[in-house]
This record gives C-alpha cells, structure tokens and sequence, in this order.
C-alpha cells in the first residue's frame, strides 16, 4: 500500500482508471436514477417522495466516507509523510463538501412534504451541517498553508481532530430524540426497507460512489501535475 | 402539494451539482496536465 504513495506509481494507475470509473459511475447512477423515477412504486406512508432516498442515502455516505478519507489520509501524513497524503485530502475536500451540502438540501427538499418544515435543529441535521461547515474550514486552512508554502500538518491535524464528529453524526438518532428516521439499513442486520422499495439504492450507492473516487483523482492529477510545474518553476529560478 | 415536484427538484439539483463537480475537476485536470506537459517540452 505504501509503494501508491510514489507520486510516479500513483499516476501510472490513476490515468487509466479515472475514466472507467466515471463511465461506470455515471451508467450505475443514471441507472438507479431511472428506476428510482419509474419502477419503484410509491412507498405506502411517504407517497413519491420516497424516491429522493436514492440520491439522499448515497450523498450522506459519501459526505462521511470523504471525511474519513481524509482523516486517514490525515494520519499517514502526519506519521509517514506520505508525498500523497496531503494531495489526497486536498482532493477529497471539496467532493466530499459537494455531497455533505446535496445531502443536507435533498433531505430538506424531503423533509418539507413529508415532516411539514425544510429546516429542524435536531441531531442528524445539525451534526451534518458542521460536517459542511467542517469542509468549508478544511479547504480554506489548506489553501492558506499552501500558499505559505507550509506542508500542510495543521490541516492534518484539523482532518484528524474533525472525524470526531463521524460517530456523533452516526449515533444522532440513537443518543438524542430526533426527527430524522433511525437506521434503515445496516451491514449486519440486512434492511427494514421493503425489497421493491430497495434494488436501485445499491446502484445509486456503488455508481456515486465510483463518480466520487473519478473525481478524487482527477483532482489529485491536477494538484501533482500543478506541483510539478511549481517545481519546474524553482528549478529553473535556482539555475 | 405535488410530491413530483420535491421529487424532481432533488433530482435535478443532484444532477446539475454532480456535472458541476465534474465538469469543473475535469477542466481543473486537464488544464494542469497541459501545462505540465507544455514546461516538460520548453525544458
């Protein structure tokens, strides 16, 4: 694992996998999408509005899933400076922010017909608008310390100490009362969602998910071969 | 109130905010890499 933290390596990989997980992202979620809208029949309580569950459920997981990444990418810069590291979380910032924000505003467009309000300050909803606002701080702390020309350990630091609000966005429904439904879905004990009402979720999941790592590396190029560049730059001014 | 309507609404922001992002990163990329590529050949 610690070999893809070679700049050289990583790209020899990344360049030909970008594409294909776009392609294949896009197909699974317009896939989804399409079955979600018109397969799917209207859920017996919710009515329609069910439907935004397809693209809610897999913008909440990737909100998380993109601040653990760079939590974990976090940790290995702090403890093996891994070169990668940083152009990982820098990556990962702005895409998980992107997906933190959709969820909170397709949660909002659900809660309106269905709890009545667009806005409640209960547990899920609040700990997931820090999560964005935690993202909003993250990109602009590494923005500062870039153009310090810092290597970017107080924005590890900030990405590890940050993950701390992971659980408490997990646990929400369970440690405080709130509005937001309880887990529907879990790893170990399968699904209180109805199965007609389900197929296309894991479509949505999978396929945004591979959109979400696509755009992760192409961000990562754009961050090394600007680096390269920058380097260039210096060498020659050196000369 | 027309459930279709909210339905649509996150459907279409879905879309229009994951194009953006793609879009965006997409040109970001290859922008970068041709610039990187274009000091590579001055070299």
């Amino acid at each position: 694992m610690h070999g893809y933290a070679n700049p050289a390596r990583f790209l020899k990989i990344a360049r030909p996998v970008t594409g294909w997980l776009l392609g294949a992202g896009l197909l699974l979620v317009l896939a989804g999408a399409l079955g979600g809208l018109l397969v799917t029949p209207p859920d017996y309580l919710q009515g329609e509005t069910v439907r935004i569950l397809y693209i809610h459920v897999p913008a909440a997981w990737l909100g998380m899933a993109g601040w653990a990444s760079i939590a974990a990418a976090s940790i290995s810069q702090l403890i093996w400076r891994h070169p990668l590291a940083a152009v990982a979380g820098r990556a990962v910032a702005p895409v998980g922010a992107t997906f933190a924000a959709l969820c909170l505003a397709t949660g909002s467009i659900w809660g309106r017909p269905t709890w009545g309000t667009w806005w409640e300050w209960d547990g899920r909803l609040t700990s997931m608008l820090i999560l964005l606002f935690l993202y909003l701080g993250y990109i602009a702390l590494a923005s500062a310390e870039q153009e310090r020309g810092g290597e970017g350990r107080m924005t590890a630091l900030f990405g590890v100490v940050g993950a701390i609000n992971l659980p408490i966005i997990h646990y929400s429904v369970l440690w405080w009362r709130t509005l937001h439904q309880g887990q529907s879905i879990s790893i170990a004990g399968g699904s209180t969602i109805a199965p007609e009402l389900l197929w296309p979720l894991p479509l949505t999941m999978i396929g945004f998910t591979a959109v979400f790592a696509a755009v992760t590396l192409m961000r990562m190029r754009a961050d090394l071969a600007r680096l390269k560049v920058e380097a260039r730059l210096r060498r020659s001014a050196a000369e | 109130m027309n459930q279709w309507a909210f339905v649509l609404a996150a459907y279409a922001l879905a879309a229009i905010a994951t194009l953006c992002l793609i879009g965006w990163s997409w040109a970001g990329m290859r922008s970068a890499e041709a610039d990187a590529d274009a000091a590579r050949r001055k070299r």
